[in-house]
């Protein structure tokens, strides 16, 4: 480690994936925060406050009846040239769900962090990605991350890729795996986060100086214009993690980029999976590694917009992926299953997508067991549709 | 009484509402009061459609349009991020209709209320959901027939005036546009309040009510004065002030103006008489005691 990077780590604290999210929340200045607890999220927000009320966080905190309020409060806030932040999980990120689409649709660059629980009916608080998968079409980048680490991390670089874009960013971490465990994060200096994170100052936003108005009709026409900018704003954020993430990296000694390929490098098959569940999968693909199996994983950091291109270039040359969702679309599957199928779809030597339903509802999956799939799924066709297996 | 119009003119001509809307008329003069130094929040109603469609706004001030059921959780959203830039002095006021107050955005509006988030909040109240074209809303009073109750609604108006007066904010109030020095004193003073202020202001719909193109204001009056819509004002949470005290009329002739009491059998209006009797001598009683919401 050389010197700048030593110095850029102020210190290095033991803290949970949610105390992580709230210091990187309060590295990164929000001037209003909305948020309303809901287990396993509600240490997120009495770190907020506990700051707040040590002085070391000087936001707007707004604590209203409802997640519903958070996301309406968060987004003329948003359009009034405010930084934003809040946290969720589960029922509370569903509830939100209008809101949004609202979100997005207003070009809001909020950042929120969901915590990934089970969404009921039964009620259960297992790590379970279904919650925020839910949301992928409602105009939200969205990232899952591994570790209490790449939490505060993506939180800043968040903040930085949403007022670029000028779209809402959600970073997703698995219940208690990442939100309630315990690591050494380092923490970054305050004046590295200041001088990469430039104050929000948007072009345009609601201001009795330059009245005008946001939310009301508009022609068929120029709501497919404002779909089209979305799209293309979408269009936009790979590069700009990458360019974010880039610069994190100079800055701290850090990068998460933005699809991992671990120990790819000649792999015939790769493992493919989303938060936590990664950080098992590289034991996995240690051990496969030691017993001359050519298996990597790919992590897919960013999942909204699909990095396609990013995605393609990971799995070039690999006859296998093996996709592991802690998530469940009744009737349709795994939802990363299905969706590395349309992104893989047509590329040249296309490798076979197998997808198990191997995480569903939190159901723990070891090493052990990940090192089995692969090895079953290995040199088979796979099948059109995502396997119950665990 | 003589009353000076506002010179500055914050609704502009060329809005979208309906000819001798009532609606038009109360914003003209509650936008004129609270001047530009003001965000409107506006969630769908009939007060959006007069804003107009975006990014042009019939207001000379910034208007955020939020969800129907929104609109004071926005309002806070919009005022913390006022005061986290320093902007104390600019004022938030939301115009929602009755169906964004009484019904689908009550949670968030008593959530805000009990914060006592710093915004006037005024409801443009016309008894239903006269934007979708007349159905029933909690605002709705009993026996009108609308869209969703075509016998006439069966249960009563809701009481938002209490129910926001029991949250115990520093003003709530209800004006009519029938009483236009009334509504502006009362703009006024709200205005110059911190906290969460609630002004309800009864709005005739000429299509909802079934009233003729020129009566809105005239059933705005007769609501007034016979009972059915008192004017008074409950200062944090106690202080009651009725506002017109003469003593009601019947109500006879107020129902008979509106076409949504058509063919009332007498026992219902005998039952109507009743309900208005006993509400005002409630309201009497806490006005002249100066305090005293009952436990």
């Amino acid at each position: 480690m050389n010197a700048t990077i030593a110095s850029a780590a102020a210190r290095r604290l033991l803290l949970t994936g949610n105390e992580a999210v709230a210091w990187g929340a309060r590295l990164a200045r929000p001037q209003v925060c909305p948020v309303y607890p809901i287990t396993p999220q509600t240490p997120v927000l009495e770190a907020l406050t506990r700051f707040q009320a040590e002085g070391s966080f000087d936001a707007e905190i707004i604590t209203p009846e409802s997640e519903h309020s958070v996301m309406s409060a968060c987004i003329p806030a948003s359009l009034a040239g405010t930084r934003v932040f809040t946290a969720t999980a589960s029922q509370g990120l569903l509830l939100m769900h209008e809101l949004l689409h609202y979100a997005s649709g207003a070009r809001a660059p909020i950042v929120m962090a969901n915590i990934n629980r089970t969404v009921a009916s039964p009620w259960a608080f297992w790590p379970d990605q279904t919650d925020s998968l839910a949301q992928r079409d409602t105009g939200w980048v969205q990232l899952y991350v591994e570790s209490a680490q790449e939490a505060l991390d993506s939180v800043i670089q968040a903040f930085r890729v949403a007022e670029q874009a000028l779209l809402p960013v959600m970073i997703s971490l698995d219940a208690f795996y990442v939100s309630h465990a315990m690591e050494p994060v380092d923490v970054p200096k305050q004046a590295d986060v200041d001088a990469y994170l430039p104050a929000f100052a948007p072009e345009r936003k609601l201001d009795t100086a330059q009245p005008s108005s946001w939310g009301n009709v508009v022609s068929q026409d120029m709501f497919y214009r404002h779909r089209q900018a979305i799209q293309e704003a979408m269009d936009s954020v790979p590069a700009l993690l990458a360019q974010a993430d880039g610069e994190w990296q100079r800055k701290v000694g850090r990068g998460w980029g933005v699809v991992e390929r671990y120990r790819c490098d000649g792999a015939d098959a790769v493992i493919a999976t989303m938060g936590s569940m990664c950080g098992t999968a590289r034991v996995a693909v240690d051990a496969m590694r030691e017993a001359g199996l050519p298996v990597g994983l790919v992590k897919v950091r960013l999942f909204r917009p699909l990095p396609v291109a990013a995605l393609r270039a990971a799995c070039a040359g690999v006859a296998d992926v093996v996709v592991l969702d802690r998530n469940h679309s009744p009737g349709a599957g795994g939802i990363l299953h299905q969706e590395l199928r349309a992104a893989l779809y047509g590329m040249p030597a296309a490798p076979r997508v197998h997808g198990l339903l191997a995480g569903v509802g939190g159901v723990n999956v070891p090493p052990q067991k990940i090192a089995e799939f692969v090895r079953e799924a290995r040199g088979r066709e796979a099948r059109p549709e995502s396997v119950w297996r665990r | 009484m003589k009353f000076d119009l506002k010179q500055d003119a914050m609704l502009c001509s060329g809005h979208a509402a309906c000819p001798g809307c009532i609606d038009a008329l109360a914003a003209r003069h509650i936008l004129a009061t609270m001047g530009p130094d003001t965000m409107a929040v506006i969630p769908p109603s009939c007060m959006a459609i007069i804003a107009g469609p975006q990014p042009m706004s019939s207001l000379r001030i910034p208007v955020y349009q939020p969800t129907l059921e929104s609109s004071a959780a926005a309002a806070t959203g919009l005022r913390r991020a006022l005061n986290a830039q320093g902007k104390h002095d600019t004022q938030v006021l939301v115009l929602a209709g009755d169906g964004g107050t009484y019904d689908i955005g009550f949670q968030c509006l008593s959530s805000a209320a009990e914060r006592n988030e710093d915004f006037l909040y005024v409801c443009l109240d016309n008894e239903g959901y006269m934007n979708t074209g007349a159905q029933k809303s909690s605002s709705t009073p009993h026996f009108a027939r609308t869209g969703s109750t075509p016998a006439g609604k069966l249960s009563r108006k809701k009481n938002m005036v209490e129910i926001m007066a029991a949250h115990g904010i520093p003003y709530v109030a209800t004006a009519s546009a029938s009483h236009l020095p009334d509504l502006v004193r009362k703009v006024e003073k709200a205005k110059g309040i911190r906290g969460t202020r609630f002004i309800t202001v009864l709005i005739p719909c000429l299509d909802g009510w079934g009233l003729p193109d020129d009566a809105g204001l005239q059933a705005a009056r007769y609501a007034v004065e016979r009972g059915a819509f008192p004017l008074y004002e409950v200062e944090d949470g106690t202080r009651y002030t009725l506002n017109v005290t003469a003593k009601p009329r019947p109500v006879a002739d107020y129902l008979a103006l509106q076409r949504r009491y058509r063919g009332l059998p007498d026992a219902d209006v005998a039952t109507l008489q009743a309900e208005i009797d006993a509400a005002w001598a409630t309201l009497v009683r806490r006005s002249a005691a100066g305090a005293a919401v009952p436990a």
